[in-house]
């Protein structure tokens, strides 16, 4: 049984049909990714899984257990937490009260200060930063402090959205090398990207969506070679 | 031609902005209301005063603004401020002099015009008043280029004067009270306006403990800090029993009319308090707040008067009745605006608000409230057989109800549901997906400022003894948002430094009654200009408005990562 399973979901925006059957698995332990142009439905099935959006057909299975009735902040509670695209930290707080707010489900405060301690050792600049209000940190800092929010909450699966949205390349190269670190400590990724090479790169599977629907579906090295892949998402020709 | 603009342009511009405020405050009648009272006696009135204070301003601004880096245009920067301030009411002098303006401008009198020209009639008096604009945008020019101490000090001198003048007949009054004080209060002010004596005194006065504190402040600061822990919660300890002591006798330094004001003022920051939680910490603007004063306050009056005789207990038996009701309502309106955010919010609750005063106002309910007669025979509240009926004692009653509302903020503020708001605040999807439950954390924030609220109005109607439903009109809120606003949204001291401005100020000066909402744009409009931070900010929302001042560092890093 796969770990995350999104079967044959449909989801609206009002009248317009945002998702059209989509259906995804993702296995313990796997980096998998969805790539897709702008407006493709990556983001909504995002928000669909972490029930920001309710799906009108079609069930999200977390290890068997359909997540039809559970509300967004029901979720985090069962082991999915969403990192949001444009990382949407919390601008008035401090970085420290920013992770704080990543661990809001768990009420062990010997445990949050622990999660703390082993999010700044994962990012020192964060560590740095700790007094300081989250909104004066530069991008790359933000889209740490993101990360390291919701991993606060020690999910089982982490699902990344656009993390190297508006990141200049060295960073995204920072952010990419995340991604690996935490892969190798045992989390599950749903990585959604723009930059598909770089998400082929670190993912074993991957999914192509366009408008709305999953046309593509391969192990990462295939899709990396794939013809229409390279020339719609890597700009080749 | 151009380079005379880019070279006089603030000056021109400034002078403008400064000339249509005097303008404007001359032809709405404040200068000549104003003058009645004088701030030095028979030598300064507080309407020049009050047109001084934009020709001093203003000036300053230009010579800030003006970007040349010679010191010359600076000065004359500030000098054709001054003069262009000067141009336009004596521009209305000359107008109003060959035709009748006061078909349209009420206030555009031969008693205004007199007033602008010193009383000096024909080209003199134009002439007077030109010199004036001059002299004042030199004295702003001299002002800028003065080292920052000495300048600041004069900046406090002449406000400590300008203050000192305006409030002057509440502080004789007071000391009337203290025997020898008396002497001294008649060596300071006349009837109208300070002697010549108190002009000298007070600002020297003022000044002195204001350059002591800036030269040594930072000192006994460090010093504090150096001291040992245990040493500094003790120097903690004495000075809050010094305020405690301060404020129990507060009401008997003060008077009658004083306790009296602050009472209300008292009464406000209960409001601004609960207001604070829905808006500053939860970030739902509410501008129906009222309703819940509303809700309170009646309640307390069905459940205590005899008026209505359904009930009669004691206002310590209603009140739990009346937070409760308020608490209730709170939830009630939460549930229809749960999915509302901003301005949809803010004229939803605006509706709620004038629903609850129609209800209260209507035929319908006349039996159980009153309708437009409202209820009466309220009695007052009782501590120990010990009844609570002028101010001076209500004010004890209000003091508590402060201090349990400072004490819950605070504590509410550092909690678990304290930071689930402001993560509502900042951002409701990404706080949900924190695992935040939305309904019940914004139905908790509508019901504890709801609960606030009508816990102030319980006491307000056991204090005045009688409640009317236009006591409750939508100006209630919108006062409370503004105080908020100007004290610092989200900041405990900011609501009470809010409160104690824009409801304990004009309960004080009641010349300004009449302009009242003039001042409150006025001075919402600057501080969004000057200080959006508020009178006293939280220190995070400070940090973010002014990040770039003081972390240039940050930014630095930010770009060169």
């Amino acid at each position: 049984m796969a770990m995350l399973e999104v079967q044959n979901v449909h989801a609206y925006y009002g009248k317009i049909h945002a998702l059209k059957n989509v259906s995804l698995k993702i296995e313990k332990g796997e980096i998998v990714t969805l790539i897709g142009g702008n407006g493709a439905g990556k983001s909504t099935t995002l928000r669909t899984i972490s029930g920001l959006l309710k799906p009108r057909e079609g069930a999200i299975l977390l290890n068997g257990e359909n997540l039809a009735d559970y509300k967004a902040h029901q979720i985090v509670t069962k082991g999915i937490t969403q990192v949001p695209e444009g990382r949407r930290i919390f601008g008035q707080l401090t970085v420290t009260e920013n992770l704080d707010m990543g661990a809001f489900i768990c009420r062990d405060k010997k445990l949050i200060a622990e999660n703390v301690e082993r999010i700044f050792e994962m990012f020192p600049r964060l560590n740095e930063r700790r007094k300081q209000v989250a909104g004066t940190l530069s991008g790359g800092e933000q889209q740490m402090l993101a990360m390291g929010r919701a991993l606060m909450s020690n999910p089982e699966i982490l699902l990344l959205d656009e993390p190297s949205m508006g990141l200049a390349p060295v960073l995204v190269d920072a952010v990419f090398e995340t991604i690996q670190k935490l892969h190798a400590a045992g989390t599950t990724i749903l990585l959604v990207e723009q930059n598909a090479r770089m998400a082929l790169q670190v993912a074993s599977r991957g999914y192509v969506i366009q408008t709305g629907e999953v046309v593509l579906h391969d192990v990462a090295d295939s899709l990396l070679n794939n013809d229409m892949v390279r020339k719609s998402y890597m700009g080749e020709n | 031609m151009t380079l005379a603009q880019s070279l006089w342009r603030e000056g021109i511009k400034t002078g403008a902005i400064g000339g249509i405020s005097v303008l404007a405050i001359s032809l709405v009648g404040m200068v000549e209301s104003f003058n009645k009272r004088d701030i030095i006696a028979d030598f300064l009135s507080m309407g020049i005063a009050f047109i001084m204070v934009f020709g001093i301003i203003l000036p300053y601004i230009a010579a800030k603004r003006t970007t040349r880096p010679e010191k010359h245009i600076i000065f004359l920067n500030a000098l054709t401020a001054g003069l262009v301030t000067a141009v336009f009411p004596a521009l209305l002098v000359i107008l109003g002099n060959i035709i009748n303006l006061r078909s349209m401008f009420v206030n555009a009198s031969p008693v205004l015009y007199n007033l602008l020209t010193s009383g000096v009639e024909g080209v003199g008096g134009i002439l007077i008043l030109l010199l004036a604009g001059i002299l004042c945008g030199a004295f702003a020019g001299l002002l800028f280029f003065l080292p920052g101490l000495i300048r600041s000090v004069i900046i406090v001198c002449l406000t400590s004067i300008l203050a000192v003048g305006i409030v002057q007949d509440l502080i004789r009054p007071l000391f009337s009270s203290w025997g020898i004080m008396e002497v001294v209060s008649e060596w300071l002010f006349t009837q109208n306006g300070l002697t010549i004596a108190g002009t000298i005194f007070i600002p020297i006065f003022v000044g002195a403990i204001y350059m002591f504190w800036q030269l040594k402040g930072e000192g006994i600061k460090t010093r504090y800090n150096t001291l040992e822990s245990g040493t500094q919660k003790s120097v903690k300890m004495s000075s809050f029993f010094v305020l405690a002591i301060f404020l129990i006798f507060l009401p008997h330094i003060l008077g009658l009319f004083l306790s009296e004001v602050l009472t209300i003022v008292g009464l406000y920051i209960l409001l601004g308090l609960g207001l604070n939680i829905v808006v500053g910490y939860a970030g739902l603007l509410d501008l129906g707040y009222v309703a819940f004063y509303a809700i309170g306050a009646y309640i307390a009056a069905i459940l205590t008067s005899p008026a209505i005789g359904a009930f009669t207990l004691t206002f310590w038996q209603a009140l739990p009745f009346a937070v409760m009701g308020g608490i209730f309502a709170g939830i009630l309106l939460g549930i229809p605006v749960l999915k509302m955010r901003g301005d949809y919010l803010a004229i939803a609750t605006l509706g709620f608000g004038e629903i609850i005063r129609i209800l209260v106002l209507s035929d319908f309910l006349k039996p159980w409230l009153g309708g437009a007669q409202g209820i009466a025979k309220i009695p007052n509240p009782a501590i120990f057989g010990w009844q609570l009926s002028t101010p001076q004692e209500i004010y004890y009653l209000i003091l508590l109800g402060c201090i349990l509302v400072v004490f819950i903020s605070v504590r509410l503020r550092d909690s678990r549901l304290g930071r689930a708001w402001m993560a509502m605040r900042e951002d409701e999807d990404v706080a949900q997906a924190m695992g935040i439950n939305l309904v019940s954390t914004k139905l908790l924030a509508f019901a504890t400022g709801a609960g606030f609220s009508a816990l102030s109005g319980a006491i307000m109607v056991s204090k005045i003894g009688s409640v009317y439903p236009h006591s409750f009109n939508v100006f209630i809120s919108i006062n409370i948002v503004c105080l908020i606003i100007v004290g610092g949204i989200g900041s405990i001291p900011g609501v009470i430094v809010g409160a104690a401005a824009l409801v304990g100020l004009p309960e004080l000066l009641r010349e300004f009654a009449d302009y009242r909402m003039l001042v409150y744009g006025a001075v919402l409009v600057g501080m969004m200009l000057l200080r959006p931070e508020g009178l006293w900010p939280e220190a995070r929302h400070k940090m973010e408005l002014h990040g770039e001042e003081n972390g240039s560092d940050e930014t630095q890093t930010a770009t060169a990562a």
